[in-house]
């Protein structure tokens, strides 16, 4: 895809997924909008999969370690044609398969996720499998920024560079925000970067929420032979919505009938205008 | 008097089989000296992975290998790898389906002078409540070899519990079957059962041949899978011997006679006793001096089956 039919991608999508959290009155709206770009990039440009064959073996992997910002993530498989888009109006609901959390039930989702720091571990393990066996598949691993308090994440950095898994990237959605405020002042991460350069990895720092940047990093991996990378994803939480953004109480909270219409009139134009610019036809 | 651990078993075996089987892998926590596996991990180093000292690393590594097609043996202290880890075994194995053996070492009270901080004698309680997880526990070292043999076939999470020194024979050779799931009678009798689970069994047998020379005539169970539960054994044993003792190196909360009672009182309710450690950090010492001083012998067995036939 031309960056500018991502750009629309993207908008269209965070329009899906504000749509869907406002019908089931509840969801992640945040975090799923500060990661809209990056599964974006990864999931129209850059991974290795097939929606019409999800387990073929050399497929790339994607865990989303911060599994609460899911409605992202069923808005593009729906997309993408993993399973009908039909069933995007199921979320939530009694009995479905798009829980509020990523499940292995549904093709395209290779493990159930939903407790904090565990995406990684098993992206390693995934990687090493891949490393042993000289299979050509990479393990893409999105964790959040407030989930880097867990301890298991830090044990997993350190198998990860010891195993040199230059297969493995994992990506921080840094948007400086969870449930009880900033990160800084919740738990303090910083120095963030050279934490993971530290635990032997490849760090390249971003604007998550910029698709030249994003594309740019996701393509030159791995820069060092022999280290993973970790790619720091700088981003807005609440992105795409004026008013949302940067406001810790959208962590969770749902557009009420006048936000829902606010919203997409803003990414509409948002649309309206990247088309205009005639790059997309 | 065997001088064979069932780690040892479990190490040779799996050398054995990972000649043809080159998705089978062993994990360790820096334990693979304490699990028996170097010499695995010298002879097979590409399917051999450290993780060093990260119980919730090795789970979800695990989870990760076996989404890729491996068969990975996690080989920890059963004192961490039940608790440390517990939510990666509930969430990376069980919720996700995974195809991992998780093989826990040195559990009970093996790490007899440690303390309470390295007895595991909650473990069983904890796996019970997972869903999807099947539990085991070998009663000797034939057994231990059959069980590794069935593990590699079985497809899903299992977590076996053995402990750390050699332990007396149940079975004088592995030429019986065995099935995970399905317990084994491994003395006939009628008025009394006595079921036993791991390094218990040789003790409930010890129990049972002494009451067979006071005139009692005591059954014997082996039930080495704790879970999914052989149900039909243990109703068939209440109904023909009207009394049940379980026997066990766990904590008497959640463990093996929480679950044989609890078919028990809903099928077919008889007398019933519960031998196992006390809700107490138990007390610190060789196992042999441990399982003494809360009266998991024979002795003790054959006392307390003659206090339920006596009633």
């Amino acid at each position: 895809m031309e960056i500018q039919e991502l750009k629309v991608k993207a908008a269209q999508i965070r329009m899906d997924l504000l749509t869907i959290i406002h019908r089931a009155k509840t969801g992640h709206t945040g975090g799923s909008l500060s990661n809209t770009d990056i599964l974006t990039a990864l999931y129209y440009e850059i991974m290795n999969v097939d929606p019409s064959n999800p387990k073929w073996d050399d497929r790339d992997r994607f865990i989303a370690s911060k599994g609460h910002s899911v409605e992202s993530l069923w808005c593009i498989l729906a997309d993408r044609g993993f399973f009908p888009k039909e069933e995007l109006e199921t979320y939530s609901q009694f009995g479905t398969r798009l829980i509020g959390h990523p499940n292995n039930k549904v093709p395209g989702i290779e493990m159930n996720t939903g407790a904090l720091g565990h995406g990684l571990p098993i992206s390693v393990g995934m990687a090493l499998a891949a490393k042993r066996d000289d299979r050509p598949y990479r393990v893409f691993c999105l964790m959040g920024d407030g989930e880097q308090a867990e301890g298991s994440n830090w044990e997993a950095a350190m198998a990860g560079s010891h195993y040199k898994l230059d297969n493995l990237i994992g990506i921080i959605d840094r948007n400086r925000l969870q449930i009880s405020g900033s990160t800084e002042e919740v738990m303090g991460l910083e120095p963030l970067e050279e934490k993971w350069t530290a635990f032997g990895w490849n760090v390249v720092s971003i604007n998550g929420n910029n698709m030249e940047e994003l594309l740019k990093a996701f393509r030159s991996v791995p820069e060092v032979a022999g280290k993973p990378t970790l790619i720091m994803a700088n981003t807005t939480k609440g992105k795409g919505v004026s008013f949302a953004e940067n406001v810790p109480a959208w962590h969770h909270h749902v557009p009420n009938d006048k936000e829902l219409e606010l919203a997409l009139t803003e990414l509409k134009a948002t649309i309206e205008e990247l088309t205009q610019k005639g790059q997309v036809h | 008097m065997n001088k064979i651990p069932n780690r040892q078993v479990i190490c040779d075996t799996l050398l054995e089989l990972a000649k043809d089987d080159r998705d089978i892998m062993v994990l360790a926590s820096d334990s693979r000296g304490s699990a028996a596996m170097a010499p695995f991990a010298n002879t097979f180093p590409e399917q051999f992975v450290e993780v060093g000292i990260a119980e919730q690393n090795i789970v979800g590594m695990s989870a990760g290998l076996a989404h890729s097609g491996k068969k990975p043996f996690v080989t920890s202290p059963a004192c961490f790898l039940s608790m440390r880890s517990i939510e990666q075994v509930k969430v990376d194995i069980a919720y996700s389906r995974t195809n991992v053996k998780l093989i826990g070492i040195s559990g009970g009270v093996s790490y007899g002078a440690l303390g309470m901080s390295h007895h595991s004698v909650q473990d069983i309680a904890v796996a019970r409540a997972i869903p999807g997880l099947a539990i085991v526990l070998p009663a000797d070292r034939h057994e231990t070899k059959k069980l590794t043999e069935a593990l590699v076939k079985y497809d899903g999470g299992v977590y076996v519990r053995i402990g750390r020194n050699p332990v007396e024979d149940v079975y004088e050779t592995d030429d019986y079957p065995f099935e995970i799931g399905k317990a084994i009678t491994v003395r006939e009798g009628k008025d009394v059962t006595i079921i036993g689970v791991g390094e218990t069994v040789r003790i409930a047998l010890d129990a049972a041949k002494a009451l067979n020379d006071e005139g009692i005539s005591a059954r014997v169970i082996n039930m080495h899978t704790i879970k999914p539960l052989d149900e039909e054994a243990i109703i068939t044993a209440a109904r023909e011997t009207g009394r049940i003792i379980t026997v066990e190196e766990h904590s008497i909360y959640g463990g093996l006679g929480a679950a044989v009672a609890e078919i028990v009182v809903q099928n077919h309710p008889v007398p019933m006793r519960v031998l196992g450690i006390p809700d107490e950090p138990a007390i610190a010492g060789k196992s042999a001096e441990v399982f003494h001083h809360y009266g998991i012998t024979g002795d003790n067995i054959k006392q307390i089956a003659f206090e339920l036939i006596n009633k």
